[in-house]
């Protein structure tokens, strides 16, 4: 099984990067309301074994941090 | 015999040696530990986490050297309430482990700073007692690309009650909250801060004031 994480830092913190490019577009002629970068990681299990509790074990171990970030799961 | 120091070595990790230079030039003794293994808790008087880039600063910076083996022994450590000093990567590493609270994020202007800063001793405590004292000013070298540090509204709320605020920049480089440059844990005993006092321990070097950190 395929498995794609969709990683995003909170609405709360200033996401540096997203308001970079935010501007870049805006430069370019493009009317944005609000850009916003995360991360996207895609993983590839072996086993479809309870494959989806594998990927949540996966985050609790360190794959985002709760504080700054809030993610999804997705079928690839 | 003077105290021996255990110095965290993770791959990426850069400031190891000026560490180590320090620490002999101070007069105390020195191990370095490998991140791969865990150690005798009892062999130690204190553990410094230098700065540098572990895991490559992949992930988030110290997300996966937090997780590491190494750790497991820092943590047993800490809780003998021996002192655990992480400077840079190393505070980024201890917040990351939850040995210290809040997360250190990218500068707000993008930019990695590399340059002198101004700070302010915010808090006394029990193991600096005589060499950092309260409002005291200091003068140490910052490098870095992820020291903004962020904490929720309650979790600035509880650092701010726990007198956890240790060291705060006179001019805000990265747009820390509060300023916050340093932070030391709810038991008084695990410090973090960003700037580098290792590199500021003569006066050729532009401060000696890194030497007031052992």
């Amino acid at each position: 099984m395929k498995y794609g994480i969709k990683i995003m830092p909170r609405e709360v913190i200033l996401d540096t990067q997203g308001r970079v490019v935010q501007n870049y577009l805006e430069t370019q002629g493009f009317k944005i309301g609000n850009c916003r970068i995360g991360k996207f990681i895609e993983i590839h299990l072996n086993s479809d074994l309870d494959s989806k509790n594998e990927i949540q074990k996966m985050m609790l171990a360190g794959l985002y941090n709760p504080l700054i970030e809030t993610y999804e799961i997705f079928d690839v | 015999m003077s105290k021996k120091i255990g110095i965290v070595r993770f791959l990426g990790t850069n400031c190891d040696d000026d560490v180590m230079k320090w620490v002999i030039n101070s007069g105390y003794q020195a191990d370095y530990l490998w991140f791969q293994d865990q150690f005798d808790i009892t062999d130690f008087e204190q553990i410094i986490l230098p700065g540098g880039f572990s895991y490559g600063d992949y992930l988030r910076c110290g997300a996966m050297a937090a997780r590491s083996p190494v750790m497991k022994s820092v943590a047993e450590f800490a809780k003998t309430g021996k002192a655990v000093l992480g400077i840079c990567n190393g505070f980024q590493i201890l917040c990351e482990a939850g040995l210290l609270p809040g997360a250190l994020i990218r500068n707000e202007s993008l930019k990695f700073k590399d340059e002198w800063s101004e700070l302010n001793v915010s808090e006394d405590n029990k193991f600096y007692g005589s060499k950092l004292k309260k409002n005291q000013t200091l003068k140490l070298p910052i490098a870095h690309g992820d020291g903004k540090y962020y904490n929720s509204a309650d979790g600035l709320k509880k650092i701010q009650d726990q007198n956890q605020i240790w060291l705060t920049y006179k001019n805000n480089p990265n747009g820390a909250m509060l300023n916050i440059a340093g932070l030391v844990s709810e038991t008084g005993n695990v410090f973090g801060l960003m700037p580098h006092p290792e590199r500021a321990v003569y006066h050729w070097m532009g401060s000696s004031d890194g030497q007031y950190f052992l």
